[in-house]
Order: structure tokens, then C-alpha cells, then sequence
């Protein structure tokens, strides 16, 4: 019995000792509080400014965002494809064909990548292009007034995700398609005849060299694949792109799985210049396709939406040239090359290692027809013979990579929550930072481009968790700023992002903010609708439209008092905001409307349109705080039941004489 | 009389030349700061016209009362141009009679002008500042807005500078080019 309890005492404080051992071996939560004057590196004083604006997609809100390097600020949300209740982008009549498609009006999408503009592969400050992951689009914002100006739908396309990549003059926009789909004639088909029915698309779009007006030039016709992402060659590998592709397996079904077989998924190069040369002789083919193509028209602050009926599409099975694969390995996603255009970079996310290829092998590859089979018609270059070489046990999950000005490259690792940089001549890892966490995109400014800006690299994480006080189940995105000015990377700051960002480019504050617009000058107006003084303020009417031309000015609108308007009538409020003056807009709202705000801009009309449900007074407000006396910029429409014999009428400041005006 | 020195001719003539420039650039400039405008408002006077943030000074002072500026409300524009030439005129004249007493007349003639172009500038600002609209929002008892005539004043929320502008600048140069003229001309014929 004694040695029994003696046993058992025993074996209790074998085990207790042994989890106080276990305790101590734990290994500690990861260090995550920067380092020495990290603040005075991201601190700008107030009245100062940032050093570089920060072009950030907004993922599923479908917006772009505007944040300042390095204090990590948010300056404003640009609507692109989502509406904005909040400034009346897609509620004003003005905003509605931008968001048109041949799907009707579609209210929501999911922005994922930034494209800034280029000349000679250096950043021009020009535009900013997105694209629509979900309908498959392409946006393109001016710089000048941080204003959407043009969405182009793609045809042929079920998913925008490889996209709006740039060629270095900004010749070419490109839009690949993450899902293929069946097109033409034969769309209704099972889904099981994949390999037979259901093909990718690759639009080339062309953007005008001065207006910035976008075309769809020509589709390539290519296999049934996934396409991921892209990049435009650069330098001596200019007139070629690189697009990264996945699900070469030609799965339907469980794709997690059964995309995930092939040791290697390829990247397609794409020889535009060829493409253009088969174009130019005549070679392509016009293709019925249906797709919108919405323009917003700066001087009569109005957009329009055309629908477009025809697309030109080349078969590069047939057509020689225009297409070769690399082998790369495992679902590339990020398919990046480096500043002089020699270097291309897949990464290849369930891949423990990264493959760099040469732009100057795999021409030779070519010339010497080094190829290890096809694929769907296309030519598959050996590995090795395009390969440069491996950077070897990176990390885990590479994604994407940014390069700095001085021969090194930053990779993204979801798996492994971490940034690592190495070397593009060598493939030596010079350096490893963690991300918290989880890291998707990653930015360096100007990383993309010829002549990358360096100075820092901004992690876009995927999982937020505890780095800020947490705010419910939702929470908001998590980005963090490194210094790379040095040998090795250093945290900088945490800072949170809105909707949720993927790609990201930033660009030095001077190229963008001596041309940014302060007013829209008045005498350019030449919306059809617009009142240019008060003394053009009127209202008119059109069998059952009512239209006001209003006019703002601090404080007070004009008409403010308006009667004679019918049940059954529709009521468009065309406000045109007088001021002259940076950043006094007005806003207009009125009691019960089925839609949202609108805000003017200085010297801009915006229309909103109200269609009364009942009798009665209906007040209607600035709903931006424009001056000492914002509160008083408010006014009065009367609503009459239909077939009243109430006359039309409107004013401002005049003082109706109580007896006359009774009992109408 | 006396006739002029050969340098003090051409002195004479430059000076009459040097105000042609009132054609070309603004001569007044009334600039105006407040804690929302950081960057100043400014207000160019020119011999026939006034440019610059005119409307959004206007926006903002209808709140105290002030007229609206137009333009129109300055007789003074529609004959400003000819005094400005009369002046020109007479000066090359002085220079071509060559006597002393057209360099003295001269003299007295721009001053003259000078001084009659300040007091009518302040009885406008006085007119602006005081005569105020009775039903304007802000009316703050015993408070009046008259700009200031040369220099700083702070009116409300704004800080006012009223001052030469380049054009300003020049016919002043050309006043005491003359002046210095005229008594280089009288300290050296009494060395004699």
C-alpha cells in the first residue's frame, strides 16, 4: 500500500516537473514592437506632407484609396466600381452609365491590382488604372482630379483577375481571365466539357497617348486555363508580357485539389509586337461580343455608356509565335519582372522555392527550338533552357515580388508571414522580416517599374487578428511599412487599411500634386443642365419630369422654395455649385429620397433625381458644411396630389404676402 | 528759362516712358489672409480692370454686407487710361521743350495724380467699408470694414494688406527719377 501512495506522490511530481520544464521550453509570442526611431521615420509634422501617395485597391469594396508614405494616412476613397452613397457616385444621374455593363447596372465589384501609368517604364503621374475582378472590367482614374473617367468591360472574360497591367509607354492595359468560360455560339453547355468547350482570354487594351481613352485593340484566344497575374517586359524584353497561369490541369471541380496536381503550371509569354504585326496584316478576326464602354465627360460633368458589338481576336494555335509556355512550378501566382526587363520572377505558391527565369534564354530556348512538347497547340520551353536559376529555400508560399534600384528583389510569403529579400544576379537571401499576417501583395514605390523609387516596402496582410483594438468578428485590414534604405529591413508602422487591399503602387508626391485640379472652372460648364448664376436658376416642366436648376453658393440655394410639383412626377435636382473657391463644396439631400447625397464639386453640376411617394412639404439641406451658415443653406418643395391645379413656382428670399398666397 | 541738361532730358523722357508699363501690369494689390486661406486671397488692380480672387472676396463679404465687386461700380476705369496717356504725353512733351519749368510742372503734375489717386482709392474703401447692406447675416455694432489704404489691418477673421503692385512700383520710380532729376538740375546750376 505504501509504496502504492509513495508511487503515486512520485509520479505526480515527475509530471508537475516536467510541465514546468515543458513551460519553459515554450517559445515565445513573436516580437512585433519596432525598433529604435522608427517613429521619427514615419512621423509627419502637422501642416507637412507625405513623401509619396499611396494608390491602394480597395479588393471588395471595389474602390481605390489614396494614403500617404510613410506616416500611412488615408487621404480619400476613390468610387470606381462600387457606388457611394457618400458623394452619389452611381446614385447621380450624372454616375449611373459608368457603372453599366452588358449585364444592366451592376452597383458592386472587387478592385484587386493598380496599374500607375508610365512613360519609357517610369512613372508619369498620368493615371491610375484598376480592374473589376467579379464582371470583368478595367478602370482608368485621372490623377489630376482623382476622379473615375472611363470603365471598359471585357468580353470573353469570367473573372478580370490578371489584370490592368502595363506595357512601359503605357501602350497597352492587359485583362486575362481568372476563370475560362465557353464563349460564342456554344454557351450553353455542361459544365463537364471543360477541355472542349471552355477557353481563356487575354484582352490587350490600347490607351490613347494623350486623352487616355481605352480600346480593346485584340483578344488572344488561348487554352482553357486560369490566369493569375501579369507583368509587361521592360527594356530589352519590351514587346513581350508575362502572365502567370494556373489550373493547367483543366479542372471544374474542387480545384483546390485538382489544380494542384501538376508539378508545373506555366507562364505564357505573350510577343505582342507579334500580335500587332499579324493584326497589321490582316490576320485577326472581328468576333461578335457584347460589352460596355462608359466615358465620363469632364466638361459636361456627365458620363455616358456605349455598348460595343464587335472584338478583334487572334488564334495564336494557329497564328505562330505570339504565345510560348515556361514551366514553372506549382500554381505561379506573381509573375513580376525586374527594372531592366531581363529578369522574370514566378512564384509559384505551393512552391519551396523560386524560379528565375531570363528574358535572353528564352529567346535563345526559342531560336533553337528548345522546346519540350505543347501544350494546346502552344510550345512549351524546357525549364532549364529559359531557367536563370533558383532562389533556393526562400520561405513558404512565395506570392508576389517588388524590386528596389539596387539589384534586389522582395518576395511575399503567405505560408511563412514574412517578406524576404535576395538578390536578383545571385539568388542569395540577403534578409527576412515577419508580417503580421500572413502577407498577400507587397509594394515598393515605383517597384514595377524601370526606375523603382525604393526607400520602403508596404506588406498588404491578409489576417489582421490582434494588431489593433478589435472592433467585433469584422475587423479592419492590417498593412505594415519597412524601411529597405538600409541592409536590412526594419518596421516602421502598422497602420490600417479600408476595404481590402491587394496590390498597391505609390508614386513621389511631386509627380502628382502641382497638377492636382483645386476647381472645375465654371465658364467650362457645359453640362446641359446647368445653371452658370443664380439669375439661371429655374425650374421647368416636362410632361410628368420636373427639372430644377438649382444653384449653391454660401449659404443659401437657389430656388429654396419650390410648388406645383405633382404626385407621379419625377423631380430631377440639377445643382450647379457657383463657388470658385479649393474645397468649398455643397452638398443636396432631400427628405425620403430612394437613393443617397450628392456632392458638387466647385463649379460642377450633379444631378439628383427624387420621385415623391406622397403629398405634402419636403425639406432639402446642404449636407456639406460649407460656411458660418451651412445650417441655413435648407429649402422647401411642395408636393400637390396629381391633377391639382397648383402653379409651378419657385424662389429664393422673397416674402410672399400672407393674404394672397392663402388657401392655395 | 533754363534749358535742361542733356542727361536730365533723357531722364525726363524715361520716366514718361517707364509709366507705359501701367498698361501691362497690375498697379495696386490688396492681399488678404484668414485661418481657412492660409494661402491668401489676392486682388490685382489694373488701369482698366481688377482680377484675381474678386468673386470669392465678394463670396465671403456679402455675410458682413459689403457690395459685391464689380467692375462697373469704378468710374474710374473708363478714364484712367487717358489720364495715364495724358501723363506720358506731357512728359515726352517736357522732354521735348527742354525747359525747366515743363520739368516742374511735370513733377508736380504726377504727384499731383499720385495723391488724387489715393484719396479717391480711400474714399471707395471708406464707401465699401462703411456702407454695409442692414439685413446681412454678421452685423456687429460700431464695426466697419474699410480696407486699409497702404499697409496691414486686421478686419474680423482676415488680415487686409493693401499695397503698390509692380505697376505701382514703377510710377513711383518714375516720380522720383523726376524729383531727383529736378534737384540734380537746381543743385547744379547753383554751383555755377
Amino acid at each position: 500500500m505504501k509504496t502504492n501512495v509513495l508511487y503515486r506522490i512520485l509520479t505526480v511530481m515527475v509530471v508537475f516537473a516536467g510541465l514546468v520544464v515543458w513551460q519553459g521550453c515554450k517559445p515565445k509570442a513573436p516580437a512585433s514592437v519596432s525598433m529604435g526611431d522608427a517613429a521619427t521615420k514615419t512621423y509627419v509634422p502637422p501642416g507637412k506632407y507625405d513623401e509619396f501617395y499611396n494608390v491602394v485597391s480597395g479588393g471588395f469594396n471595389g474602390q481605390m484609396s489614396i494614403y500617404g508614405l510613410p506616416s500611412g494616412r488615408l487621404f480619400r476613397i476613390i468610387p470606381v466600381f462600387s457606388v457611394f452613397p457618400e458623394n452619389g457616385w452611381g446614385f447621380s444621374e450624372e454616375t449611373k452609365p459608368m457603372l453599366n455593363t452588358s449585364h444592366g447596372f451592376v452597383p458592386w465589384d472587387d478592385l484587386h491590382h493598380i496599374a500607375l501609368s508610365t512613360t519609357k517604364g517610369e512613372h508619369d503621374g498620368r493615371w491610375a488604372f484598376g480592374n473589376a475582378n467579379n464582371t470583368p472590367r478595367v478602370a482608368r482614374v485621372d490623377m489630376k482630379t482623382f476622379k473615375t473617367m472611363e470603365i471598359l468591360e471585357l468580353p470573353n472574360s469570367g473573372g478580370n483577375h490578371s489584370s490592368p497591367f502595363i506595357t512601359e509607354n503605357t501602350e497597352y492595359v492587359v485583362a486575362g481571365t481568372r476563370f475560362s468560360v465557353p464563349v460564342g455560339d456554344k454557351t450553353d453547355v455542361p459544365i463537364s466539357t471543360f477541355k472542349e468547350n471552355f477557353k481563356g482570354y487575354i484582352s490587350f487594351i490600347s490607351v490613347d497617348p494623350t486623352e487616355g481613352e481605352m480600346k480593346i485593340a485584340f483578344q488572344l484566344k488561348t487554352p482553357g486555363v486560369s490566369f493569375d497575374l501579369a507583368r509587361a517586359g521592360k527594356g530589352k524584353s519590351h514587346g513581350w508580357f508575362f502572365f502567370s497561369t494556373y489550373n493547367t490541369e483543366q479542372a471544374y471541380t474542387l480545384l483546390e485539389v485538382n489544380a494542384s496536381q501538376k508539378d508545373k503550371d506555366f507562364i505564357m509569354a505573350v510577343n505582342w509586337k507579334k500580335a500587332e504585326e499579324y493584326i497589321a496584316a490582316g490576320k485577326g478576326e472581328k468576333v461578335k461580343a457584347k460589352y460596355a464602354h462608359n466615358v465620363y465627360d469632364e466638361s459636361s460633368h456627365t458620363s455616358t455608356s456605349e455598348m460595343m458589338n464587335e472584338v478583334l481576336q487572334l488564334d495564336p494555335a494557329v497564328l505562330k509565335d505570339i504565345i510560348y509556355f515556361i514551366p514553372c512550378p506549382k500554381s505561379p501566382h506573381g509573375c513580376d519582372t525586374d527594372p531592366t526587363g531581363e529578369y522574370i520572377v514566378g512564384s509559384g505558391k505551393l512552391a519551396a522555392l523560386i524560379p528565375v527565369f531570363s528574358f535572353t534564354k528564352m529567346q535563345q530556348a526559342i531560336a533553337n527550338k528548345e522546346f519540350e512538347g505543347e501544350f494546346a497547340g502552344i510550345p512549351v520551353i524546357k525549364y532549364e533552357a529559359a531557367l536563370h536559376g533558383e532562389v533556393k529555400k526562400p520561405g513558404l508560399g512565395p506570392l508576389h515580388t517588388e524590386f528596389d534600384a539596387n539589384g534586389n528583389a522582395y518576395t511575399s510569403f503567405f505560408v511563412s508571414s514574412e517578406i524576404v529579400k535576395w538578390n536578383v544576379q545571385t539568388l542569395e537571401v540577403l534578409d527576412r522580416v515577419p508580417t503580421y499576417y500572413s502577407i498577400g501583395h507587397l509594394s515598393v514605390p515605383g517597384g514595377p517599374t524601370a526606375k523603382p523609387h525604393g526607400k520602403y516596402v508596404v506588406a498588404y496582410n491578409k489576417i489582421t487578428k490582434d494588431r489593433y483594438l478589435p472592433t467585433g468578428p469584422e475587423l479592419t485590414q492590417s498593412a505594415q511599412l519597412y524601411d529597405i534604405s538600409g541592409d536590412k529591413m526594419k518596421l516602421l508602422l502598422d497602420f490600417p487599411t479600408t476595404g481590402e487591399p491587394h496590390y498597391a503602387e505609390s508614386i513621389p508626391a511631386e509627380l502628382i500634386m502641382p497638377n492636382s485640379v483645386k476647381i472645375f472652372k465654371l465658364e467650362e460648364n457645359k453640362h446641359p443642365y446647368a445653371a452658370l448664376g443664380e439669375g439661371q436658376a429655374k425650374v421647368e416642366r416636362k410632361g410628368n419630369e420636373v427639372h430644377v436648376y438649382m444653384t449653391a453658393i454660401r449659404s443659401h440655394l437657389t430656388p429654396d422654395n419650390i410648388e406645383g410639383v405633382k404626385l407621379g412626377d419625377d423631380v430631377y435636382f440639377h445643382v450647379t455649385n457657383l463657388e470658385q473657391d479649393w474645397d468649398v463644396p455643397h452638398g443636396f439631400a432631400i427628405k425620403g429620397a430612394n437613393n443617397a447625397e450628392i456632392l458638387i464639386m466647385p463649379g460642377e453640376t450633379s444631378t439628383l433625381k427624387w420621385k415623391p411617394l406622397s403629398t405634402g412639404v419636403f425639406p432639402f439641406y446642404c449636407t456639406d458644411f460649407c460656411s458660418a451658415l451651412h445650417q441655413e443653406m435648407q429649402g422647401y418643395i411642395r408636393v400637390s396630389p396629381a391633377g391639382s391645379n397648383v402653379p409651378l413656382k419657385f424662389s429664393t428670399g422673397k416674402i410672399e404676402d400672407q393674404s394672397s398666397g392663402a388657401g392655395q | 528759362m533754363k534749358a535742361l541738361k542733356p542727361i536730365s532730358r533723357w531722364l525726363v523722357a524715361l520716366a514718361a516712358v517707364l509709366m507705359v508699363s501701367a498698361y501691362f501690369v497690375p498697379l495696386w494689390q490688396i492681399l488678404m489672409w484668414a485661418p481657412q486661406y492660409p494661402e491668401g486671397l489676392e486682388m490685382d488692380i489694373w488701369i482698366n480692370t481688377i482680377t484675381g480672387d474678386v468673386k470669392v472676396i465678394s463670396a465671403l463679404n456679402h455675410y458682413i454686407g459689403m457690395k459685391h465687386i464689380e467692375v462697373e461700380m469704378f468710374p474710374e476705369f473708363d478714364y484712367m487710361v487717358y489720364i495715364v496717356g495724358f501723363l506720358i504725353g506731357f512728359g515726352l512733351l517736357a522732354a521735348l521743350i527742354n525747359r525747366r519749368f515743363m520739368l516742374w510742372a511735370f513733377c508736380l503734375l504726377l504727384v499731383g495724380t499720385g495723391i488724387a489717386a489715393l484719396v479717391d482709392f480711400w474714399l471707395w474703401g471708406y464707401d465699401y467699408g462703411h456702407n454695409l447692406d442692414p439685413t446681412a447675416a454678421i452685423n456687429i455694432p460700431g464695426m466697419t470694414y474699410q480696407p486699409p489704404l497702404i499697409g496691414t489691418k486686421q478686419l474680423l477673421n482676415f488680415t487686409a494688406f493693401s499695397g503698390p503692385d509692380l505697376g505701382g512700383w514703377i510710377f513711383m520710380g518714375s516720380g522720383a527719377l523726376l524729383i531727383g532729376t529736378l534737384v540734380f538740375e537746381i543743385y547744379s546750376s547753383r554751383k555755377k
